[in-house]
């Protein structure tokens, strides 16, 4: 019986094509769509909100560089990997990530929560000179991003654009975005409305050179936020708060 | 190539094309292993990256998976599936030769466009999906032309039945077209700007680009070879493909299944359990249509096995057949998820890839090109057996050398990230998993210099042959025969 069938579409190059179509859309459609329909998908958590001006172009220079093709973000539920880089990952976390930057391997260390555990002038240090603070270190070294500096001008098209994917940023963000990427960097800088807008923002001179906006500035800036936006000191999985009910 | 070897033989098929898909099947086979060996010289070296913005790790690797993956791997699907296609239809290709032209160099200017960003810092970051939306655009046209030529000439096919690499070549161009569009949905900040943000973001955008990821090995890297296999094998051979029922259920098997099983890549991380659970046993299932497909393949030398000892093309062929169902029954496994946590982002997965791709698909396709380019350019035969042979065993030692201290180093690092000491605390230092990786990838980047020397061998010898030179050289086997 199926036989006849097989001579059917092999005979008929329409019908192997629709029949090729109809076989492959299956698996996919039943894998993806619910993603997207399934609300506990992506956990109610307090604290995620969309990247800063500086932080967002620094995370377009992590993309443009590649890091993501030797860096995680997404830090797996085991003992060591909690142990050695924190809390395991959440998806609300990289809910405003477009596109994500989960990565397949490890050839470095996973960057999920490596805000806040170095300093600037460590990573600055280490990015214009990897084996000056790690010896063993394979890293490719980046001097090259203190030597371009940024331009302001279009980063509230970038805001724009990712509005139109869904990311909540406010006309006020839009508005202020070149001023706000400034300001981030900039030592004494008044940064009451960066903050109120983006909470937790690192502020500051990054690059150790204040007179220059550079992309060390921004790549820092973003390295610095990662995986500190939820407090999980008061964080309760979905399903440890249903056990308390 | 001059103009002069580029004229159309008499023949009644298009065989222009196929030679022009040829010639840059070699030249950017030749540029992906070398890209190959100057990012793994990097990882035990990294004086390699030469102090350079455009010469970094980051910005190489994906040069060298695109310049494997689409330009060597792509053209040689072009190239065999154009000329597959028109004999086993008899029929010359749909939509004249101008079109066929259009997708040659077509095709090699979406190469260009998209290297040329990887180098220049323009990437959408998503693996083997790296090109920005203007350049998928013009990816999308000319894959769509692609399907019209394929599809047209199928449709135009003076035989009753559409021969069983044509399913597999359809399946791989229909397919990939559906992927890449999915995957690619992107928002460009301005019309002028080469920077678009991607439509999903989070743990929807993860899913989709492995849905896409592991497709383009399912489809673009399995399908399409498959289709090289099911016409040259037994071409080769000279003996009819082992059993039609086979390739009728693990065809339609494997295209079903393989679709399945993108969450694999996924394993542990913020995406649902159910999605993995699904990644998962649809992985495990996919080692039977995948072994279908391999033991067709073994099968049909049923009573030709003695070519083997004699015929280094046909054991380029047979050897990436083996080395497919290895790295079939590798896959499953480390789909697993408790195998996954120790080999995810580890290299492992790189062994496991480079088995796939330099065992399965480079070796199909350098059997594949061994048998076309006398054809193509009307001469008797190859230049010199005795370089395929050199060719062989280059590569083959060179893969050997690849994958098993990948194999190693990879267990390794697992195993160090997850080792307590006596007091529970953590082993090892991350940095200290590193430096123990370093002896493996100085191995790993000799093994790639040697795959890579066989590779110039093969295009010495067939710019000898397109020339029309013949090597005069004692036949393989010949001793043997004169002392028996």
């Amino acid at each position: 019986m199926a036989f006849i069938r097989q001579e059917k579409f092999e005979t008929n190059s329409i019908l192997l094509l629709l029949g090729i179509i109809v076989t492959v859309a299956i698996g996919g459609l039943v894998e993806i769509v619910p993603l997207f329909t399934i609300g506990e998908t992506i956990e109610k958590v307090e604290g995620v909100r969309p990247y800063s001006p500086l932080e967002l172009v620094g995370r377009n220079i992590y993309i443009r560089e590649g890091c993501y093709l030797c860096h995680s973000q997404q830090i797996r539920p085991f003992r060591d990997e909690v142990e050695r880089y924190g809390h395991y990952s959440l998806a609300a976390e990289s809910m405003f990530d477009h596109p994500f930057q989960w990565g397949s391997k490890r050839t470095g260390p996973d960057l999920a929560r490596v805000g806040g555990k170095y300093s600037n002038d460590w990573h600055v240090a280490h990015l214009i000179d990897p084996r000056s603070v790690v010896p063993e270190s394979i890293m490719p070294p980046y001097a090259h991003l203190m030597e371009h500096q940024l331009d302001p001008t279009d980063i509230a098209e970038h805001l724009k654009t990712l509005k139109i994917v869904g990311v909540p940023y406010t006309q006020e963000e839009i508005d202020n975005a070149a001023a706000d990427l400034a300001a981030q960097a900039t030592p004494d800088a008044d940064t009451d409305g960066l903050l109120a807008r983006y909470p937790k923002a690192a502020t500051g001179d990054f690059d150790g050179d204040p007179a220059k906006l550079t992309e060390m500035d921004a790549l820092v800036a973003y390295l610095q936020v990662l995986g500190r936006m939820v407090d999980f000191t008061t964080y309760r999985p979905d399903y440890a708060k249903g056990d308390a009910q | 190539m001059s103009d002069t070897t580029l004229t159309a033989a008499v023949s009644p098929y298009n065989e222009r094309v196929v030679r022009q898909f040829t010639i840059a099947t070699l030249f950017w086979g030749i540029v992906a292993f070398l890209v190959g060996v100057v990012i793994a010289s990097q990882l035990a070296f990294p004086i390699f990256n030469f102090g350079l913005e455009w010469t970094t790790f980051g910005r190489l690797r994906p040069v060298h998976t695109s310049a494997a993956i689409f330009a060597f791997g792509g053209n040689a699907l072009f190239a065999t599936s154009l000329y597959v296609v028109q004999r086993t239809c008899r029929a010359r290709l749909f939509g004249g030769d101008g079109l066929a032209e259009f997708l040659f160099w077509g095709y090699q200017l979406f190469i260009v466009l998209a290297a040329s960003g990887y180098v220049l810092g323009i990437t959408e970051g998503r693996e083997y999906a790296e090109p920005e939306w203007y350049v998928d655009l013009w990816l999308t046209v000319v894959w769509v032309v692609y399907l019209l030529v394929f599809l047209g000439t199928l449709m135009k096919r003076k035989e009753p039945h559409i021969y069983v690499a044509n399913w597999f070549y359809l399946a791989f161009i229909v397919t990939v077209a559906v992927l890449h569009i999915g995957n690619n949905l992107s928002v460009p900040v301005s019309l002028l700007g080469t920077k678009s943000y991607s439509v999903f973001s989070g743990v929807q955008d993860a899913m989709l680009q492995w849905w896409y990821g592991h497709n383009a090995v399912g489809f673009f890297l399995t399908a399409g070879f498959l289709g090289i296999m099911y016409y040259f094998v037994p071409k080769q051979a000279n003996r009819p493909v082992y059993s039609y029922r086979l390739s009728v259920v693990h065809f339609w098997s494997l295209i079903f299944l393989y679709i399945w099983a993108g969450p694999h890549h996924l394993h542990y991380t913020a995406l649902p359990d159910w999605t993995q659970t699904l990644g998962m046993t649809f992985s495990v299932m996919l080692w039977m249509p995948s072994w279908g497909g391999m033991i067709n393949g073994l099968m049909t030398l049923s009573g030709a096995w003695d070519k083997l000892r004699t015929d280094p093309v046909l054991r380029f062929l047979v050897t990436s057949v083996g080395f497919y169902g290895m790295s079939t029954f590798e896959g499953p496994v480390m789909s697993i998820r408790s195998v996954n946590s120790l080999s995810h982002y580890t290299d492992w997965t790189i062994g496991h890839v480079h088995s796939g791709a330099l065992g399965w698909v480079a070796f199909v396709s350098f059997g594949a090109i061994y048998y076309l380019v006398p054809k193509l350019w009307n001469v008797a035969r190859v230049y010199s057996i005795r370089l395929i042979e050199w060719h062989f065993w280059l590569a083959t030692i060179g893969i050997v050398l690849y994958i098993t201290p990948m194999w190693i180093s990879g267990i390794m690092q697992g195993l160090m990230w997850r080792a307590y000491d006596d007091l529970g605390f953590l082993q090892f230092s991350f940095v200290e998993t590193v430096a123990a990786m370093h002896p493996y990838y100085v191995v790993r980047a000799l093994a790639g210099v040697l795959f890579l020397s066989g590779a110039i061998v093969m295009v010495y010898n067939m710019w000898r042959t397109a020339r029309g030179d013949v090597r005069t050289e004692t036949k393989l086997g010949a001793a043997v025969t004169a002392t028996a």
